[in-house]
């Protein structure tokens, strides 16, 4: 079945002449009408333009100028400027925001023919952990529609689980496509900062923001990672050597490897099913040669403290552009100040609002120091630490999530449980270290994912370690019955 | 450090978000759970560290000074909810 | 500033306007080089100390004419690129005042406001992102006067030409100054609630607003009431000034280190490399010239007052025209004619309205030493000269499709003596009589003669030679 390849099948098979790419796109259009209903993975699917766009991909196929990954539909998470395309951020402040200019990233996309599946589904302006917060439907985990998929990429993740799309996209700014790919069951990979452009991406929190991809394999994520990676003058936070070439993916050995493993991520804090599943993982790959150290790193107990300054101060700032003045719908209201506010009060949605508000306080005179100042100090101290690591170590391996999916709205009258869910993914945001989800298992049916985390720049090293890793895992690999 | 009902407006006129009274007191509420949890920022000492406000180092990032040509007018006004003589059209200025 | 539009005054709204400066979602901002360098040349020039490591900061407020809900600009005290410098302003007891500077940052401009004629406001977002030098003085503050302030804009905006980093137009508003003003009683320590004044569209404005202000403050404050803290526009029309809005006092911009922005870092080398391209001011360019050329402070002052006319005065002297010479030639004559003209004598200055003159200091140059070796008499300097400037021609090469050469010949000149002593017997007799100054008109007859060319002081000579044997 088509929708079952890999993104990598369905490259050669398209290079090959087996399938042209209208097939493969039809099948996964087919897929999305057959399932999405019930799924909520998109917000937007436009058939015309897909079609359209594998036509183009074919053209690219035919005269033989296709890349490694040409015909392949991928799909968005709805934060990412497509040129013609709604935009909508999953909020009702950007309702029919259609963007005169695509993402960097979805440039790079297009150049190298990758079909445009549509946007997906997401919590409002990504804050958030379960896609709960999305302001037009609600997503559901394909191994069980009751439960949440995870957040804030959760239409991405859901997608690509549920084989709606081989590849997709989403952004992580404390853990947004790992957490997802974690609950998810897929492989979800979050790039050292800086080595995928921002430019398209409607910012959240710009110091921690990166775009990612989605995939059912590391080979996938892999191969979208380097068309996707590279240096844009348009972002001025853009690595010079940002290009990634992951060509040497498959030539890695766990043999002798060193993994730390933080016994912050291994406590209390973490359910008893995730630890279980992560325990035998870490038997299975010490039978492959790595040789696993505990360290203990003190400043992760401060890790969702400063990501709930931090993240909310700068998307406090970043948030501030919507108006109604230059896009979106506008509320009037008592003059140019009371149609803002108004505009801002009914449209933005309850968390998205609480985020603002932690950030304004957090920076506003009289508290700057004791919060935004002394959290930015203990994110200095915390990615030390783990550079003191890298150092020694070759990654850092722990649990992705401290729990499984949950059931949507178990969350609800627990706001700080679903923060605390981020406690893993968190540091790696702060230092801007690249790491990865892939599935370790299943705990009472629902996948636990394992996270692997490298220093600055070592994103080919670390999808290497992913690779070896998932290749000794035969949990990996399975797929929830849709 | 709790915050008053007072701050919370204050904060809300700051960040121009027109919320209920009712909706004022849920936020003070959650903000004030968030503050508590945030007690824990001063167990770690941070004495001489610097600020780290960038996942990068890098310094000194810029671009020419060569002019490039943006967007035609069309599509700077097409997402507009009122535009008027190529201008965005705003609501009355009313000086605070 | 962080976007590729360009930037030009006038022109249709909304037509240079791209996704960062329109603050749509997603943009992001790249700083300009060449900016940065302006104000670091600026800083440098006005004595500041720089910034080594200078960082870019996001000033939140929101208003329909700032796309982004927050302006990029540069907080802090020792970390805006230029800091505690000074400007030394001449005073009117002819001495200087010390101007000083506290800080010169960088900072991006907001769109504009327009009220539309049925009513309600549109935004024009061109201008929005271009950028802005912020040049503060000191405060407590040095300029105490309306006169004090006027020649403090006068020569910041003179450094401003020569560095070529501003026009300094200010009715095109692409140099803006405004003041904050306060009022102390007298004995008291404390300064008073200040105002600002905007909208000040000419140093004129700036005086008269400044004189308003403090008048309207103190008729305030002797009515018994007090001094609101707020921003005040100024009405040209009718010289006066009006509530804009009340100050933002309550406004918390919550300063922070623009994430999006990495932090600008100097070197030693870069720093001195760029104080190797300042021009030499236009103060010590007075003094020099003044000491050097022996000039006057009127013809320094003239001299010095545009970088470009000062420019041509150097390529003169550096060209070997003798200093005083040159320098007549252009505060009278070529003065005059490019007045009268709307020419100008560098590219740099011209444009629709001024065409760039033929002339070239090496024309002025050719001129002044076909006088100085006698060739051509001072008038026919002047027809020359009136030539050059239509034509663009070498005064040698006019001179020579003409034939208004000096005549130095001596038998010629002697004839015509002979003929003037001939026609004009009574000044002659008076002239012998001891009357020594009727030689005068005896020469200016000659002059006459010989259509202004003949070599006068020769004239003089032979004359005086041909009275004695007459």
């Amino acid at each position: 079945m088509l929708t079952e390849l890999s993104a990598v099948e369905l490259a050669a098979k398209l290079r090959s002449r087996e399938v042209s790419a209208t097939e493969v796109a039809q099948a996964q259009l087919n897929r999305i009408a057959e399932l999405d209903a019930n799924l909520g993975a998109f917000l937007h699917v436009s058939p015309e333009n897909v079609l359209e766009e594998a036509a183009n991909a074919q053209k690219l196929l035919d005269s033989g100028e296709g890349g490694a990954l040409t015909g392949v539909p991928i799909a968005l998470k709805d934060n990412m400027c497509t040129l013609g395309l709604p935009t909508t951020c999953a909020s009702k402040i950007l309702e029919n925001y259609i963007p005169p200019y695509d993402a960097t990233v979805v440039g790079r996309l297009r150049e190298q023919g990758l079909v445009l599946l549509g946007k997906t589904n997401m919590d409002e302006f990504a804050m958030g952990g379960s896609t709960e917060k999305s302001a037009y439907r609600s997503c559901h985990n394909p191994w069980d529609l009751t439960c949440a998929p995870g957040g804030s990429s959760g239409g991405s993740a859901v997608a690509v689980a549920g084989s709606l799309a081989p590849l997709s996209l989403g952004s992580d700014t404390g853990g947004s496509i790992r957490q997802p790919a974690s609950l998810c069951g897929i492989v979800g990979f979050k790039p050292t900062y800086g080595r995928v452009s921002r430019y398209g991406l409607v910012a959240f929190s710009s110091s921690l923001d990166q775009i990612g991809p989605f995939g059912r394999s590391v080979e996938d994520v892999a191969a979208i990672s380097d068309v996707i990676s590279g240096y844009d003058h348009h972002d001025s936070t853009s690595l010079p050597n940002a290009g990634m070439d992951n060509s040497g993916l498959k030539d890695g050995t766990l043999k002798g490897k060193r993994f730390a493993l933080p016994k912050e991520l291994f406590g209390s804090g973490i359910e008893p099913g995730v630890l279980s599943v992560i325990h035998e993982t870490i038997d299975l790959l010490k039978k492959e040669g790595v040789e696993f150290t505990e360290v203990s790193v003190p400043s992760i107990a401060q890790a969702v403290t400063i990501y709930y300054i931090i993240a909310p101060a700068e998307a406090s700032s970043n948030l501030a552009r919507f108006d109604g003045v230059r896009y979106g719908p506008r509320i009037e209201g008592d003059g140019h100040i009371g149609s803002a506010a108004k505009t801002r009060g009914e449209l933005f949605g309850h968390e998205v609002k609480a985020r603002i508000m932690i950030g304004t306080y957090a920076l506003s005179a009289g508290y700057f120091d004791a919060y935004y100042l002394r959290a930015q100090q203990v994110r200095a101290v915390m990615a030390q630490d783990f550079e003191k690591i890298f150092a020694e170590f070759d990654a850092v391996f722990s649990p992705t999530s401290p729990a499984v999916a949950f059931k949507l709205g178990a969350l609800d009258s627990d706001p700080m449980a679903l923060k605390m869910l981020d406690l893993c993914t968190i540091p790696a945001n702060m230092g801007g270290f690249p790491a990865i989800s892939l599935n370790a298992g299943l705990s009472g049916g629902l996948p636990v994912g394992l996270q692997l985390m490298g220093p600055v720049m070592g994103d080919e090293n670390l999808l290497q370690l992913a690779y070896s890793v998932e290749r000794a895992m035969p949990a990996a690999t399975v797929r929830p019955r849709l | 450090m709790a915050i008053s009902f007072d701050e919370v407006q204050h904060v809300a006129r700051l960040a121009r978000l027109e919320l209920s009274n009712s909706e004022l007191l849920i936020f003070q509420s959650e903000l004030n759970a968030l503050l508590g949890h945030f007690s824990d920022l001063n167990e770690i000492d941070v004495t001489g560290i610097l600020p780290k406000p960038h996942a990068v180092s890098m310094h000194n990032v810029w671009a020419d000074d060569i002019a490039e040509v943006g967007l035609t007018r069309e599509y700077a006004l097409r997402n507009a909810p009122r535009s008027r003589a190529g201008l965005f059209v705003v609501p009355t200025i009313i000086e605070e | 500033m962080f976007c590729r539009c360009e930037v030009a005054f006038g022109g249709e709204p909304n037509t240079r306007v791209c996704p960062v400066c329109l603050g749509l979602p997603g943009a992001l901002p790249v700083p300009n080089k060449k900016a940065i360098e302006f104000v670091l040349r600026t800083a440098l020039a006005l004595n500041c100390k720089i910034a080594m490591r200078s960082v870019f900061h996001r000033k939140n407020y929101f208003y329909p004419d700032l796309p982004k809900g927050f302006q990029v600009s540069q907080y802090g005290e020792t970390n805006p690129l230029g800091y505690h410098g000074f400007l030394d302003v001449p005073n009117a007891e002819g001495g200087i005042k010390r101007i000083g500077i506290r800080r010169i940052h960088l900072e991006e401009d907001t769109g504009k406001l327009m009220h539309l004629p049925s009513g309600g406001s549109g935004v024009d977002y061109n201008r929005a992102g271009v950028p802005l030098m912020e040049v503060v003085t000191d405060f407590p503050p040095d300029i105490n006067t309306p006169d004090e302030a006027r020649e403090y804009m006068v020569q910041l905006r003179q450094i401003l030409l020569y560095l070529g980093v501003c026009d300094g137009k200010m009715e095109e508003g692409s140099m803006r100054c405004e003041p904050n003003i306060s009022i102390r009683l007298e004995g008291a320590e404390e300064l008073g609630t200040k105002t600002e004044l905007k909208n000040l569209n000419s140093f004129r404005s700036v005086q008269l607003g400044i004189q308003f202000e403090t008048r309207r403050q103190i008729a305030v404050l002797e009515s018994g009431g007090k001094v609101a803290q707020e921003t005040r526009g100024w009405n040209d029309a009718t010289e006066t000034s009006f509530a804009m809005r009340l100050k933002e006092s309550e406004n918390d911009y919550r300063y922070f280190e623009d994430p999006d922005l990495i932090p600008m870092e100097f070197t030693e080398e870069y720093i001195e490399s760029l104080r190797a391209t300042l021009p030499e001011l236009p103060l010590a360019k007075y003094r020099r010239y003044m000491a050097d050329y022996g000039m006057t402070t009127k013809e320094a002052g003239v001299l010095t007052g545009d970088k470009h006319w000062a420019g041509f005065f150097e390529q003169g002297v550096a060209l070997g025209a003798d200093p005083k010479l040159f320098s007549n030639w252009m505060n009278s004559e070529l003065a005059k004619y490019l007045n009268e003209t709307g020419q100008v004598i560098h590219a740099d200055l011209a444009d629709d309205h001024h065409a760039l003159s033929k002339i070239t200091p090496n024309h002025l140059l050719g001129l002044i030493v076909l006088i100085q070796d006698g060739t051509i008499s001072g008038k026919t300097a002047k027809d020359i000269f009136r030539e050059m400037l239509v034509s663009g021609d070498q005064a040698s090469g006019i001179l020579a499709k003409s034939n208004l050469t000096q005549i130095s010949d001596d038998e010629q000149i002697k004839a015509w003596c002979k003929e003037v002593i001939q026609n004009n017997p009574d000044p002659v007799a008076k002239y012998k009589s001891g009357v020594i100054n009727v030689i005068g008109f005896l020469v200016g007859q000659v002059m006459k003669q010989s259509q202004g060319r003949a070599n006068a002081q020769l004239v003089q000579e032979l004359m005086k030679a041909e009275l004695e044997n007459a």
